[in-house]
């Protein structure tokens, strides 16, 4: 015989229960109504198509151990990373065509990202421990020509020079013909062609898989910064 | 006094006797040595590029340094190599071979199936003066000027052989911390103006023209070395 008092204590329990639960999934609904009031999932803009631009990409030869300066109308988007990723795109499909010159397998999925960074002057002691090596000479009337008319503070980060830092695919390294002079083309035409679109792109550097490693396909130095300058054309450096 | 003139007259016989022998001996001093580093890329785990007939680049360097190292060593040069079995090397080991060797030039091996001919590297590091203790990453600095000459030698070496050369400038860590005249050979297929391949790296009559040019070279660098 279960006593009475304990039936009214049960009682109370369930309604309360009951009542709890009730509130639970009254006050759900109230967050989920505030949460879909807040977003508007309305398109707020149309996709836009960018307009053609033209490019300039220097074009590895391997025939001759050359770089080829090419224009191409190009959609290109303003954002200068985008832009960045989009002509190096560009080039490395041209390397993956079955006629290539310069032969390398990929294409233009194998540059995964470029970002860009405000540039440390080399030679200021807080380079990197690979300096750049290439035509030094040549290198330092680009910087030196920049740094004179370079802005302080902020704006140098608006308008200073700048480091463009690749990412490439894993599979692109392991699938790049091995040797010196092949490696040092495609690094030199990337350097080339990214300062030839984006002038303010001074250095580059590269990862593998977002990582550093230390050649490309057992020859050309990753782990160094290659000043973009190195792989122009004489007649393109600016004095 | 009779043993002291005994004993005067016997140093000056002998002052007399050794004299001539003196002056025979001076004029045969022996030439600086001369030696020569053969740096065969890769090895071990580190296989290099995989050439059209299936060898690997470093099989290939190995081989291909000691067909130099007897064609230099018939010709009186004196050889000393980083790898002479199929062992890895640290590209810092290499240097430091190269450095305790005191070489006048030194060669580093390689071999690409991209592009023709014989492409002929020196590193791109700034010339710089020679300092006591130079950098180890930049040690070839202070030597850049003599690499330039070197490969200048080496490149009408095998433009005689009748062979396609192209001289460019790199950046190859173990070259870079070399302090000798050093230059990076990369040996690639010769192909007709059509890109059809004449000679491959697996074919014994190219590896060798290309072994006999550059002991040729070597040859003149070594004569160019000893004149006054």
């Amino acid at each position: 015989m279960i006593p009475r008092y304990q039936k009214i204590l049960f009682g109370i329990l369930l309604v309360a229960s009951v009542a709890m639960g009730v509130t639970l999934w009254h006050l759900r609904q109230r967050a989920h109504e505030r949460l879909i009031a807040g977003q508007d999932s309305a398109p707020t803009s149309a996709p836009q198509i960018a307009p053609s631009e033209r490019a300039t990409l220097l074009v590895a030869n391997d025939s001759d151990g050359s770089l080829l300066t090419q224009f191409l109308s190009l959609p290109l988007p303003a954002d200068p990373g985008a832009r960045a990723r989009a002509v190096l795109g560009k080039l490395l499909d041209l390397y993956a065509a079955p006629d290539a010159a310069h032969p390398v397998p990929g294409g233009a999925s194998s540059v995964t990202q470029v970002f860009l960074l405000p540039a440390v002057e080399i030679g200021s002691g807080a380079a990197t421990p690979a300096k750049p090596k290439l035509a030094d000479s040549r290198a330092v009337v680009i910087l030196s020509g920049e740094s004179s008319a370079r802005p302080s503070g902020a704006l140098s980060q608006q308008f200073g020079p700048q480091l463009a830092v690749v990412n490439l695919t894993g599979s692109f390294a392991a699938s790049h013909p091995s040797g010196i002079e092949t490696e040092m083309l495609t690094v030199l035409s990337i350097c080339g062609t990214l300062h030839a679109n984006l002038p303010r792109v001074t250095q580059v550097r590269f990862l593998v898989d977002g990582a550093q490693r230390p050649t490309l396909a057992g020859h050309a130095d990753l782990t160094r910064t290659y000043l973009a300058a190195d792989a122009m054309p004489a007649e393109e450096i600016r004095p | 006094m009779r043993w002291t003139k005994w004993t005067l007259a016997a140093l000056v016989a002998c002052g007399l006797a050794a004299a001539p022998v003196t002056a025979q001996q001076a004029p045969s001093v022996p030439q600086a040595r001369f030696v020569v580093v053969l740096d065969a890329a890769h090895g071990g785990d580190e296989t290099g590029g995989r050439l059209t007939n299936g060898q690997y680049e470093k099989t290939f360097t190995l081989a291909l340094t000691m067909r130099l190292r007897s064609l230099l060593g018939a010709r009186g040069i004196q050889v000393v190599t980083t790898r002479e079995s199929d062992a890895a090397v640290e590209p810092e080991k290499r240097a430091e071979i190269a450095n305790h060797a005191a070489a006048q030039a030194c060669l580093s091996l390689h071999g690409s199936e991209s592009g023709s001919g014989v492409h002929l590297f020196v590193s791109s590091l700034a010339p710089a003066q020679p300092v006591r203790f130079p950098a180890w990453k930049t040690a070839q600095g202070a030597w850049v000027a003599r690499s330039l000459k070197l490969a200048g030698v080496v490149n009408s070496a095998l433009l005689q052989a009748g062979m396609s050369t192209t001289l460019s400038r790199t950046t190859l860590p173990a070259v870079d911390s070399m302090t000798c005249p050093a230059v990076a050979v990369e040996i690639a297929p010769e192909r007709s103006t059509l890109h059809e391949t004449t000679a491959g790296l697996g074919d014994p009559d190219y590896q060798a023209r290309v072994a006999t040019a550059l002991a040729a070279a070597l040859v003149e660098w070594r004569t160019e070395a000893r004149q006054p």
